[in-house]
């Protein structure tokens, strides 16, 4: 009587906390997305649930186990009623009542054990598809990251394979159970009146066309409701980062009537999409009573008639309800299952883009270098037709610090992209000690670069560790040696856990300053040999300042370097200034070679600079 | 929680109608056993076939009565959430609005944004399961016992030891499943922010050739995601399967019992299997009346959540009786003002601050990061107040105007430059709605925005944000210049506002401002030295006090820290090219 899909309703209430998650999502649902090849993906996610396949056989095994007990329950039931009670046979009935006992328990291990097989199985595949996604993300190129928001990655990484996890663990041994109950119901029901069954078919066609009808519908106005909804969530976002500046303009009234219209309209789309799925409920539970009064009327009058007995009138009111309900979940269950499936489908797809590694084999690798970099004719672009470099040609001899100076725009990352194969070069040729680059092996050229970066990037575990970063292998003292070295050991120290300060997210419990020294520190642990520097600072303060300038002139002793400046006292010291401007290189030089060709870097310098004495 | 229920109170109908329509749906459903149960005692047991007839259509029309009250519970129902929901989150809007900057850094902007809209669609669904499941499942229960207890008070008691019992298995399995969720949700919130790290850090990450130290990173959260979900999961699993043997056993029970009665011929068999039915609806109704608890819970926090915003009064609120004063000539002067974003002492950002701007005068404010600018010029439109001594403009203190007219006649460029999604247009308009295209425009070439606006192909239409284009930080800045200076204010402050804008651009920035602000007076926060050189006077700040003011030349010459910084940006040399 009380079978798997009777507690659908209270069992999918089980896992609270998780389905908060979704904000919206209670009681709505599930968004319509279609794979594109389904069979495909789904071979796919069969070859990672694989590896438990004699767990899944089990599940299967047991869902089939549980779906027939619960089955033959309400047979029993009935056969109660007409082969004891009515007769009047008490032993009987209490041999019958242990059996049933023996297989309602029965039931109740064998459900529990199907779930926690396919707990196991469900989450230990899904970690290895998230294991796979974020070493293929690894292996992406820059420009695959350039292209997406941080939040689009996230989605795929998280939100897409919780779907698969959640349907795999749910919807996939619900379907399955739902099929079987359907058919084992239909059988059990035909053995026991063919007219009854026929009689409680009644009701179905009725069932698949208002699910059919309302279903569209429902879709419909929840697409309205969810578009409504990301509206508004935009418009508080936006409004509620921008608050202080709506405050200082007072524009707070402005933003309310906004806000009203928005929520106006959100709330009509809610209420139609609230009420077209919520009719769902009570038009599915007035067919089911519809159903029930008619097996009781009909089988009833058929009793009268000695057709059948109360036993089988009694045990086709509970297959009926068993019958019906899987019918209307099937639809739902499916439609989670094909989402998720699009969901897998999307992982697939970032799994199988090219990684930057497999373009060009290029294996060829740099031993002890020199560090003299070339640029011959070099030109680039990241979208076809707008061009950011054209033509560019420079030499760096070893040892040598270029500065590059110029307009935001210009140019002068790109310059440090291209050496790093970040993006390879449109034309031309860059070559390292003489070998082109993009010959060499990535992972040896990146290793033999030191570059830092103006958004310092630390990651929430000890400064120890973000300082090991830079060598893997390096010790306690070398690491000191290093934070020393970049002027970074100091402010460590006065720390209450020096080294083994626990670093926040992003480090937000540092200050910026103190960030670009611990990566400075970082790339004096790592030693390249050409040292590539963003120096951007234009927030930290003159003290912090000056430490980070003499711990870069430090790291900058002896080897190649390209900085891109901003500070007069580094392009100053520079061995050559290259100023970029639209793409190209307008003028190279030492700061007096440029200053007395009067040009684009001298008004430059002029504007800055003149007045300050 | 239930002071926010309150909001439901402008729609009391439709609070009243869906669950008085719930009730007539729940009692149509008790109908159904009772009179089958008639139909097989009264009609098959007595061979009566008229009574099947009448009780089967009874039954047939009893369906569809139910389905008029479950059809207009959901549709008032929904109405009510709905509004409800739309209500509330109109007035947390509303009240967002009046928070100073003080309550805005308190409660922080991603947690007001999660509030506005997770935390109100959180109640909303919860008021709407309010109206209906939280309603049919209790009546439910109820309804089904009374009929139980009214077929047979002697088997009702089957139901008296099983009801108890399901609710302490109930709560013993959500008492020790939910630390395992706030673990999940806490192993999930960390496998995340590795993500995040790794998206933010790709390029140093590739930079030093770290995939694998990455992976490893990764693969170690991933593990003990996957780990504490499976046994959250698991002991979910126990859940249902212990459920439905308590509903079981309990009608295995009622069988045997009753089955005895039925034989001894005391009890009728139609009775006998309603019986069973009403126990099967009593337990699974009681099951997710304790499950919808757990949901409850959930929302409490939400609603407390939002309840700490609606507590939360703003602390800057415009003088109650502001005199005639107006700002025109633009005098600031700081009268021994200390400041504390902190109750606490020892927290002062700004100590015993005195200086005067007279009207008209170019002042810029230098000075390490944490020495208090910011906070500084932050006190003269009022975004906070100052802990003790006055501020003053024009001779009035600043807490004695009224709010608007004294911001309106401020134009303050934050460090952040904050545009909206809307055209170019729009947004240098922020400052003064009503402007004409000539003011936009001429805004736009004071702030050196119009070249390269007018270069794009959209000009002024261009749309900026989530669809339109994205700016650079210096061509954002400009624009946030641009709308200051459209509403021509009196007093101009610019919170290093020009940082990203590169040197050449600048200076002719510099000059524009000078023309345009002649005679206004301009305060302005610098980190280059070539951006205060000309101003009449520079404050210079360390550690929340001033520590010296004046001249270029005269802090040159008196100022220690004043030559570091300059020396700081300008080389060793003294000698200067040009």
């Amino acid at each position: 009587m009380a079978n798997s899909n009777d507690s659908n309703k209270a069992g999918s209430v089980e896992a609270p906390d998780l389905s908060m998650r979704g904000g919206a999502r209670a009681g709505m649902s599930a968004p319509k997305a279609k794979p594109k090849n389904t069979m495909e993906t789904i071979r796919r996610i069969w070859a990672y649930i694989r590896a438990y396949r004699r767990g899944l056989i089990a599940v299967l095994l047991l869902t089939f186990l549980t779906t027939a007990l619960s089955l033959i329950a309400p047979y029993m039931l009935g056969h109660a009623v007409d082969a004891y009670i009515i007769p009047g046979r008490y032993d009987g009935l209490l041999r019958l009542g242990g059996i049933l006992l023996a297989i309602y328990a029965g039931a109740a291990l064998t459900s529990w054990l199907q779930q926690h097989v396919m707990v196991k199985v469900s989450q230990q595949s899904v970690q290895a598809m998230r294991r796979d996604l974020f070493a293929r993300l690894q292996l992406l190129p820059l420009r695959y990251f350039d292209g997406k928001t941080h939040g689009e990655l996230m989605s795929r990484t998280t939100n897409d394979i919780e779907n698969v996890s959640g349907t795999l663990n749910q919807s996939v041994t619900q379907l399955i159970a739902s099929v079987l109950s359907l058919a084992g119901s239909l059988a059990i029901m035909l053995y026991l009146n063919v007219w009854l069954t026929l009689l409680s078919m009644v009701t179905i066609p009725l069932v698949i066309l208002f699910t059919k009808t309302v279903a569209s519908r429902t879709r419909k106005n929840f697409s309205k409701q969810q578009a409504s909804l990301g509206e508004l969530n935009g418009f508080v976002e936006e409004t509620v980062s921008g608050q202080k500046v709506i405050q200082i303009y007072r524009r707070e009234q402005h933003a309310e009537a906004q806000f009203a219209e928005i929520n106006r309209k959100l709330t009509s789309a809610g209420i139609r999409a609230q009420i077209y799925s919520g009719t769902v409920g009570p038009v599915m539970n007035m067919l089911n009573n519809a159903s029930f009064a008619l097996i009781a009327a009909v089988g009833g009058w058929m009793a009268f008639r000695d057709w059948t007995t109360v036993g089988v009138i009694v045990a086709f009111l509970n297959y009926s309800k068993q019958f019906q309900r899987p019918l209307s979940d099937l639809a739902n269950q499916f439609n989670l299952v094909q989402s998720a499936v699009a969901g897998a489908e999307r992982v697939f797809e970032t799994i199988d883009s090219a990684t930057e590694y497999e373009d060009a084999p290029s294996t060829k690798t740099l031993g002890a270098m020199k560090g003299k970099v070339e640029f011959h004719d070099v030109s680039f672009s990241y979208k076809a037709d707008t061009p950011i470099l054209s033509n560019v040609s420079l030499t760096a001899n070893p040892g040598e610090m270029i500065a590059l100076v110029g307009p935001t725009g210009a140019g002068k990352t790109t310059i440090i992209n291209l050496l790093t194969r970040f993006y390879d070069i449109g034309s031309g040729r860059i070559a390292i000690d003489g070998i082109a680059i993009n010959e060499l092996d990535k992972d040896n050229l990146r290793s033999k670069l030191g570059i830092v970066l103006q958004d310092a990037y630390v990651f929430s575990d000890t400064i120890r560790e973000n300082l090991r970063y830079g060598r893997l292998d390096a010790t306690d003292a070398e690491i000191e040696a290093a934070a020393r070295l970049a002027n970074a050991h100091s402010f460590i120290r006065k720390l209450p856990k020096g080294y083994d300060t626990l670093l926040a997210s992003g480090g937000s419990n540092l200050s910026q300053g103190q960030r670009q020294l611990l990566t400075i520190a970082r790339a004096v642990l790592a030693d390249p040999a050409i040292l590539i520097l963003d120096e951007a600072t234009s927030s930290i303060d003159t003290r912090t300042e000056m430490h980070i300038q003499s711990a870069m002139r430090k790291l900058m002793e002896g080897r190649t370097s390209f900085v891109i400046a901003h500070r007069l006292s580094t392009i100053r010291e520079a061995d050559r200034i290259l100023v970029i401007r639209d793409g190209g290189i307008a003028e190279q030089g030492t700061h007096d070679e440029l200053l007395a060709r009067e040009g684009f870097y001298y008004e430059l310098y002029n504007s800055q600079f003149k007045r300050s004495g | 929680m239930f002071k926010l229920l309150s909001y439901l109170r402008a729609h009391w109908i439709y609070v009243l109608l869906a669950p008085l329509l719930m009730l007539l749906e729940v009692c149509m459903d008790l109908l159904q056993p009772f009179l089958m149960a008639s139909i097989v005692d009264k009609g098959v047991m007595q061979g009566d076939l008229a009574h099947i007839r009448d009780t089967g259509l009874i039954m047939l029309g009893a369906a569809l009565i139910g389905l008029i009250g479950g059809f207009g519970c959901t549709v008032f129902s929904s109405i009510a959430a709905q509004r409800f929901g739309a209500d509330l989150r109109h007035d947390v809007f509303r009240k967002v609005q009046t928070f100073s900057f003080r309550n805005l850094d308190d409660l922080g902007t991603g947690s007001l944004i999660t509030r506005l809209t997770g935390d109100i669609t959180q109640l909303q669904t919860m008021v709407q399961m309010l109206l209906r499941i939280f309603v049919r499942s209790p009546l439910l229960a109820i309804g089904s016992i009374v009929m139980a207890v009214m077929i047979s008070t002697k088997l009702a008691l089957i139901l008296a030891i099983a009801v108890p019992l399901l609710f302490i298995v109930m709560f013993l399995l959500i008492r020790a499943t939910l630390p395992l969720f706030t673990k999940v949700q806490r192993r999930m919130d960390k496998l995340n922010t590795v993500l995040q790290e790794n998206f933010a850090g790709i390029r140093v990450s590739k930079a030093f050739v770290r995939r694998d130290y990455e992976n490893k990173r990764f693969n170690r959260a991933n593990k003990d995601y996957t780990e504490a979900g499976m046994k959250a999961q698991r002991l979910v699993a126990v859940n249902m399967p212990i459920l439905t043997m308590i509903l079981n056993v309990s009608i295995v029970a009622v069988l045997l019992l009753g089955g005895k009665d039925a034989i001894g011929g005391s009890f009728e068999v139609g009775q006998l299997v309603a019986f069973i039915n009403y126990v099967t609806q009593v337990l699974f109704a009681v099951s997710s009346v304790a499950m919808m608890l757990v949901r409850f819970s959930s929302a409490k926090v939400s609603a407390d959540r939002i309840q700490e915003v609606m507590a939360t009064e703003s602390d800057i609120r415009s003088a109650e009786h502001p005199g005639e004063a107006r700002i025109w000539r633009g005098e600031v002067v700081f009268d021994r003002v200390t400041f504390a974003y902190g109750q606490e002492p020892g927290q002062e950002v700004l100590r015993d601050v005195s200086f005067a701007i007279r009207p008209g005068q170019k002042t810029a404010v230098i000075g390490a990061t944490g020495s208090g600018k910011s906070s500084l010029v932050s006190l003269i439109p009022r975004l906070y107040d100052a802990t003790e001594g006055r501020v003053l403009v024009d001779g009035t203190d600043v807490r004695e105007y009224e709010l608007g007219s004294l911001r309106q006649r401020i134009g303050i460029v934050l460090q952040e430059s904050l545009l909206f999604s809307g055209t170019i247009r729009d947004n240098i308009r922020f400052g003064k709605p009503n402007a004409s295209e000539e003011e936009v425009i001429a805004a736009a070439q004071a702030a050196q925005a119009h070249d390269f606006i007018a270069a794009m192909k959209d000009g002024y239409d261009t749309l900026l944000g989530q669809r339109g284009i994205n700016l650079s930080g210096g061509q954002k800045q400009r624009l946030s210049i641009a709308r200051a200076l459209i509403q021509q204010p009196g007093i101009l402050i610019l919170d290093d506002s020009t940082s990203a804008i590169d040197m050449g651009t600048e200076s002719r920035l510099q000059a524009a401002l000078a023309e345009l602000m002649r005679g206004r007076t301009t305060i302005m926060i610098a980190q280059r030295i070539s951006s205060v050189i000309d101003a009449d006077n520079i404050l210079v700040m360390d550690e929340g006090r001033l520590i010296a003011e004046g001249t270029h030349e005269q802090l040159l010459a008196g100022c220690e820290l004043y030559r570091d910084i300059y020396r700081s940006q300008h080389g060793k040399e003294e000698h200067v090219y040009g």
